[in-house]
């Protein structure tokens, strides 16, 4: 049953998206939050919609995969666009009843928030975590944090912390199924009685679970002393992306996109 | 096969250190042995007889309370070995484990291949190289963009194969490597270690519970106790019943029956191996005379 989490939802594929340097990816990421907060006229809101949608485009990930991406955030959304319309006040009214009072300003307000948010989960989705696998990504982050080194801080072994934990999420997962089964088999219930008699249901799958991680972790350290790992220093890597010219182009684009929104703010529907 | 020694063992004992001074039971006592290049030789013994310490003595992940270790011409007991020989000598013995999930360190078959030699600090281009040929070679080449857990447990346990092949070692110690595999992870696993034995000319030390891989082998050695009980040929050790069975272990059963019809008063003659076939031939012989 928990077996059907997936983490960091990676899909496969050979679009630029997925080609470009995680590095890069990060940086675009980054970027692209920049924008969209910076986004401020319903020109700019509608443009880095725009963005976001044509990043679907390149990546060639299917629109109903993003889209159920989206489905968790629709009540926030609902909520947010409510909350925006009734509670705005403004110049322009357009509807009233009661107290009830619908500004133009109120209205605008929800659609940019609802364009922010959407294009928002969009973008980083598709940028990062729906493009890169999370080994690419640990290394990117390795990569780009390189530089603290010089301070002392041990970016190598964050990042490979990240990696086991990554791989091990998938065995765990599968542990905490046997170790609830063999519970259950023994007659643990953890499926009724109140919030804190659930809990305390869960206490005897989480024991065996942290003994055996220890032991896992104990057999790991022991097979990665066999193959020779000594820590970051003298260590190469099989993959070396280099930056390609592709990599310098998007960054570019990003930025230029980045002006173009900033000169747009000024144009069309502002609040 | 060269009769070169490649590993040496010199009254060698080693005891866990418990703590809280209870008396100290030696793990591995006073054993002295040879273990010649390209030779396959299986280790026997009921757990606790010592056998996965003495592996874990060939490349330092444990040091010897006494008596001295050589691997080549390397003294592993020198206290002034350098970390780069301890390097050198962890890169020549590789070791797989029972456990085929906590050997594997990264998320993506080829990345976990690359571990070894990234550690070694190799060129990319020579990683990649050796990454595709230690896949090809436990045939798990076109898996190599998969994820650990989609994997059987053999098809894992080939994988961390190709992450000690990757490294390019002169001997592989496989610690009841196929312990925790079903029959067809277990038979994968066996044609990959004969292969790299009798092609590669790797010299394997293969730790096991199983009397039918132990008959694989070059030679048997038998461990009970911390101490060296028997160590010779499959045959000689097997036909042996007496000091297999006072080590808790198991005659192969195809021998063992033969075993329990000569006690019964029967003379069945002994087989010309230990296989199946040739047990079988002799019991078929035996009675078939008998009918005349």
């Amino acid at each position: 049953m928990i077996k059907d989490i997936t983490l960091g939802q990676f899909f496969p594929g050979n679009s630029i998206l997925h080609r470009l340097d995680p590095r890069i990816k990060i940086i675009l990421t980054i970027i692209f939050i920049i924008i969209v907060f910076s986004a401020k006229s319903l020109l700019s809101y509608l443009a880095v919609f725009l963005l976001s949608l044509s990043c679907i485009f390149i990546s060639k990930i299917n629109l109903r995969v993003v889209l159920k991406g989206l489905k968790p955030i629709v009540f926030v959304l609902i909520f947010t666009s409510i909350l925006n319309i009734f509670w705005t006040t403004g110049e322009d009214l357009l509807f009233s009843l009661g107290i009830i009072k619908i500004y133009k300003e109120g209205l605008l307000f929800a659609l940019f928030m609802v364009l922010r948010i959407v294009s928002l989960i969009i973008g980083t989705s598709v940028l990062l975590t729906y493009t890169t696998s999370p080994i690419m990504l640990t290394d990117g982050l390795e990569k780009l944090l390189s530089p603290l080194k010089v301070i002392k801080v041990p970016v190598h072994e964050f990042s490979l912390m990240m990696t086991i934990a990554l791989r091990f999420i998938p065995t765990l997962i599968e542990e905490t199924d046997k170790i609830m089964s063999a519970q259950k088999a023994r007659g643990a219930d953890f499926s009724s009685g109140s919030l804190s008699d659930r809990a305390k249901a869960l206490i005897p799958v989480l024991i065996p679970l942290f003994i055996s991680s220890f032991r896992r972790a104990d057999e790991l350290a022991t097979a990665m002393e066999c193959r020779c790992y000594h820590g970051g220093d003298g260590r190469t890597k099989m993959n070396t992306p280099k930056l390609t010219y592709i990599d310098l182009m998007s960054v570019f684009l990003f930025i230029l996109f980045g002006i173009v929104i900033i000169f747009t703010n000024n144009f069309g529907g502002v609040v | 096969m060269t009769n070169e020694t490649f590993i040496k063992l010199k009254n060698v004992s080693f005891s866990y250190d418990e703590g809280n001074n209870t008396p100290e039971v030696p793990a591995i006592n006073d054993i002295s042995l040879e273990i010649e290049k390209g030779s396959f030789v299986a280790v026997l013994g009921h757990n606790g007889s010592g056998k996965s310490t003495l592996a874990k003595l060939l490349n330092l992940i444990l040091s010897p309370t006494s008596g001295s270790i050589y691997i080549g011409d390397i003294e592993l007991t020198d206290p002034k070995l350098s970390e780069a020989d301890v390097l050198k000598i962890r890169k020549n013995i590789g070791m797989v484990f029972q456990n085929p999930d906590n050997q594997l360190v990264a998320t993506i078959v080829e990345e976990d291949v690359a571990f070894g030699p990234e550690n070694l600090g190799l060129e990319p281009s020579e990683i990649r190289k050796r990454v595709d040929d230690a896949l090809e070679l436990v045939g798990m080449i076109e898996y190599k963009r998969h994820s650990p857990h989609q994997l059987s447990g053999g098809q894992k346990q080939r994988v961390a194969i190709a992450g000690i092949i990757a490294m390019m070692p002169e001997c592989i110690v496989f610690d009841e490597s196929t312990a925790m595999l079903d029959p067809a992870g277990r038979k994968e696993v066996m044609e990959t270690i004969l292969k790299l034995n009798h092609e590669y000319n790797i010299t394997i030390i293969h730790i096991t519970h199983y009397m039918n891989e132990a008959l694989l082998a070059d030679r048997v050695i038998v461990m009970n106790e911390g101490s060296v009980i028997a160590d010779s040929t499959p045959y000689n050790v097997f036909t042996n019943v007496k000091i297999i069975k006072s080590a808790g272990l198991d005659v192969p059963q195809q021998y063992d029956l033969i075993h329990e019809l000569n006690e019964m008063g029967h003379k069945i003659r002994q087989p010309d191996t230990l296989s199946i076939d040739d047990c079988a031939k002799s019991i078929y012989n035996y009675y078939k005379n008998l009918g005349k």
